[in-house]
């Protein structure tokens, strides 16, 4: 049986299950530094308006400065907010964690949260799914509308910048309900230092499948079984494959849910994902504890050792960027890209 | 009877996106990676100032239809760069511009009681708001407000946001929230807790009647651009005595007219680097462009360093957007005209000498004397900074200026609490007791 040529990519989420997410910052410092110590790809940090918590992307930026490698990958729902704020505060998250943002999209679907904004109401998952993915591509885009060498600082003829590499965007895209909306561009935000930031959705439900196979870098399916996780896999990667997409662009992630209780509980979740790797269920795993505390620091201590000593898991990370962990290039902006095609 | 010596407020504002900040001097360095704003952020802690400042942008500016390339363009969304700094500094008080006009009151107030919780209480809003299509064109809800709802739409908005605030019992239990207006109508149950400050400090920076009636109400800081003593004083005379309509006193809300700065060893000395300064500001493209904005026509063709136009500006000129009228055109024209005739100035020269003279120039003696008693006067409470440089423009101010207002008795010496509401000398919020539904 062939085993995937890569190593399985790691990420963990930090969200404390059926709880109100703390508000204080020392905790989540706290869980990301144990992730970065077993030189885990990512953290997750989920949001919603639904339930108590703080805004996601605001808490990976405060754990940033705290943390020098691992990657920082908060929710951002598109449902509700602005494509603009959305593309420009993840944008912002790279800045400030020097190439270390992700941003897992979501949506938000009852007509609770739509009572919170007031602007439109519930969709159903499909409608919704398809905005997120219209929100991702007009991100993707805003993201690239700088390109990198746009800032010239020409004393000569007192020009900061090469306007010609600062692009409308341009974008249409159709809302939840159906209305059409528009973002003109360019980003008021430069090039961040990954070109553009990872992309994460989970896939689980097959009304964000599209979406994923679309839009995202990496694809979450929660999944009670290597077989479940590997036929996901094969139709995400084949569905990408039929948008143009490089389906090794594409990384699926099992997401498990994990509970550690006791030192011994680490060494059988490494048998596990040992299993699932060489089933090839999945190009790495997603972890969700049950208690982010005490369930990261026996993974760190327990299960990623033993990860280690199989060959399975790196010892330290070999980049700077989320982009580099995953093994993704950094992409050329699209339109640089079509710049030169032309001339 | 001693009466207490009055105390100035001190904030940094991030060298912006505008011609004040000078990108043509080997000093300058990014306006965009994170170690830019944690030099100026920790110089600004290092100087014991009351908070750190970043303004926003929504659309890069556009003049003759074209983004405009002369200054420094681009910069990172308020509050996340601020969420990152909150690590990099423990008392400095960290402010955000963000719009009433394209945002919308849950999203946002959650936003901000979270930088509250994750500063532990520094956090403060600069509420603006904007009517502009021009701007609405990057939004879905689009841009256009008639200028009249502008601050309708921010005054209800500023209500709500406090209403969320408030909306968690002090023991930390959440109450549904109701608020039904002419601009919002929403229900249902906020996501924070109530915040270490109760509620963020809210600026305002609006200088229209309606502007500083919104402010007597619902501002705790006010954002003046009344550099002058004369000026200053009238205006904080006016908008103070607004605040007793609105049940408030007098210290309740802080004036903070933004200003510049040239420190030099000598008064001749800060003069010349203040003219060296203005030149590197008033670049000869950049002269051309502010004519240009006066005048509502190209003027390609012109040398920056030959005279002023000799025809009339257009009534109505339109040739720029995304940036705040300069003025009546006609009226600007004659000015700049009289002046060149008087001084025998080039076009470039007389934009230098009209637009924008730096607030103090001087010694650095001279200057914390000017400060100090332009706060004894009751022109202003403080000030917010704005440097030339990014990042060091204010290395110099915090090593020199600093320690002469401490020697005067006009700035703390150290920061006596941790809130920047305790350092604003503003009261903290009552929470509403019990829910009324």
């Amino acid at each position: 049986m062939s085993v995937p040529p890569r190593l399985p990519h790691l990420a963990v989420a930090l969200d404390t299950p059926d709880a109100p997410g703390p508000f204080d910052a020392q905790h989540y410092i706290r869980l990301a530094r144990l992730a970065e110590r077993g030189a885990l790809d990512f953290v997750t940090l989920g949001d919603t308006f639904a339930r108590p918590g703080p805004d996601a992307l605001a808490v990976l930026a405060r754990v940033a400065p705290h943390t020098d490698h691992i990657g920082l990958v908060p929710t951002v729902t598109t449902t509700h907010t602005e494509p603009f704020h959305v593309a420009t505060a993840v944008q912002t998250l790279d800045w400030v964690s020097r190439g270390r943002a992700g941003w897992q999209a979501d949506v938000s679907r009852t007509p609770a949260e739509a009572a919170l904004f007031g602007r439109r109401p519930a969709a159903p998952a499909d409608a919704l799914w398809r905005e997120a993915a219209d929100v991702a591509d007009v991100a993707g885009r805003l993201w690239d509308s700088w390109e990198d060498d746009a800032e010239i600082r020409d004393a000569a003829t007192g020009r900061f910048i090469d306007r010609g590499k600062l692009h409308y965007v341009d974008f249409r895209g159709t809302s939840s309900t159906g209305e059409p909306f528009s973002v003109r561009g360019p980003s008021i935000v430069p090039r961040p230092p990954q070109g553009r930031p990872v992309i994460v959705v989970d896939a689980t439900e097959d009304a964000a499948r599209e979406t994923a196979a679309a839009r995202a870098d990496i694809a979450l399916v929660r999944a009670e079984d290597p077989d479940t996780a590997a036929t996901a896999r094969a139709e995400l990667r084949a569905r990408a494959e039929e948008l143009d997409r490089d389906p090794d662009r594409l990384r699926v992630l099992a997401s498990l849910p994990v509970e550690l209780p006791a030192p011994g509980d680490a060494a059988g979740l490494a048998e596990l994902l040992t299993d699932w790797h060489t089933t090839e269920a999945a190009d790495g795993f997603h972890l969700r504890p049950a208690d982010p505390e005490r369930d990261l620091a026996h993974l760190v201590e327990g299960t990623v050792p033993v990860l280690r000593r199989r060959g399975l898991l790196r010892r330290s990370y070999p980049g700077a960027t989320l982009r580099d962990h995953l093994g993704l290039e950094r992409p050329a902006s699209r339109y640089a890209v079509r710049t030169g095609e032309a001339s | 009877m001693t009466t207490a010596r009055k105390q100035l407020h001190l904030a940094a504002h991030f060298p912006g996106v505008n011609n004040t900040t000078v990108w043509q001097d080997p000093r300058s360095q990014s306006q965009i990676d994170f170690d830019s704003f944690v030099h100026l952020a920790r110089t600004a802690e290092r100087g014991l100032f009351d908070f750190f400042f970043l303004a926003e942008g929504l659309r890069l500016r556009e003049h003759k239809g074209r983004i405009h390339d002369l200054d420094v363009v681009g910069r990172p969304e308020s509050l996340t760069v601020l969420n990152a700094l909150a690590a990099v500094t423990e008392r400095l008080g960290l402010a955000a511009t963000v719009n009433a006009t394209f945002n919308e009151p849950y999203e946002l107030a959650r936003r901000l009681a979270t930088l509250d919780h994750l500063s532990d209480g520094r956090a403060a809003w600069n509420v603006v708001t904007s009517s502009d299509a021009f701007t609405g064109e990057n939004f879905r809800r689009g841009g256009y407000l008639d200028h009249a709802d502008r601050y309708t739409r921010a005054a209800e908005f500023v209500a709500t946001a406090r209403e969320l605030w408030d909306s968690w019992s002090e023991d930390g239990t959440p109450r549904p929230f109701a608020h039904s207006g002419q601009h919002f109508d929403i229900h249902g149950e906020f996501t924070v807790p109530r915040s270490p400050q109760g509620h963020p400090v809210v600026i305002q920076a609006g200088d229209s009647p309606a502007g500083r009636d919104f402010a007597a109400s619902a501002a705790d800081v006010i954002f003046t651009r009344h550099g002058t003593l004369e000026a200053g004083r009238a205006f904080s005379a006016d908008v103070k005595g607004r605040l007793a309509a609105h049940g408030r006193t007098h210290d309740s809300l802080k004036i903070m007219p933004g200003v510049t700065f040239v420190l030099g060893d000598t008064a001749a000395e800060a003069q010349e680097k203040a003219h060296h300064i203005r030149r590197q500001q008033v670049s000869p493209q950049n002269a051309l462009l502010t004519a240009e904005q006066i005048w509502g026509v190209d003027l390609s063709h012109l040398d920056p360093d030959g005279p002023l136009p000799d025809f009339d500006p257009e009534p109505e000129p339109k040739l720029t957007q995304g940036r705040t009228r300069l003025g009546d055109p006609q009226e600007i024209a004659g000015r700049w005209r009289a002046l060149s005739e008087t001084k025998g100035l080039s076009l470039r020269e007389t934009v230098i000498e009209a637009t924008g003279r730096q607030s103090f120039i001087g010694t650095p003696e001279t200057v914390a004397a000017e400060m100090d008693a332009f706060v004894t006067a009751g022109a202003a409470d403080g000030f917010i900074l704005v440097p030339h440089l990014t990042p060091g423009g204010l290395d110099e101010f915090v090593d020199r200026v600093v320690p002469l207002l401490q020697e005067r008795g006009a700035f703390r010496t150290e920061y006596e609490g941790g809130t920047l509401r305790s350092h604003l000398g503003l009261e903290q919020p009552a929470a509403r007791p019990v829910w009324k539904g």
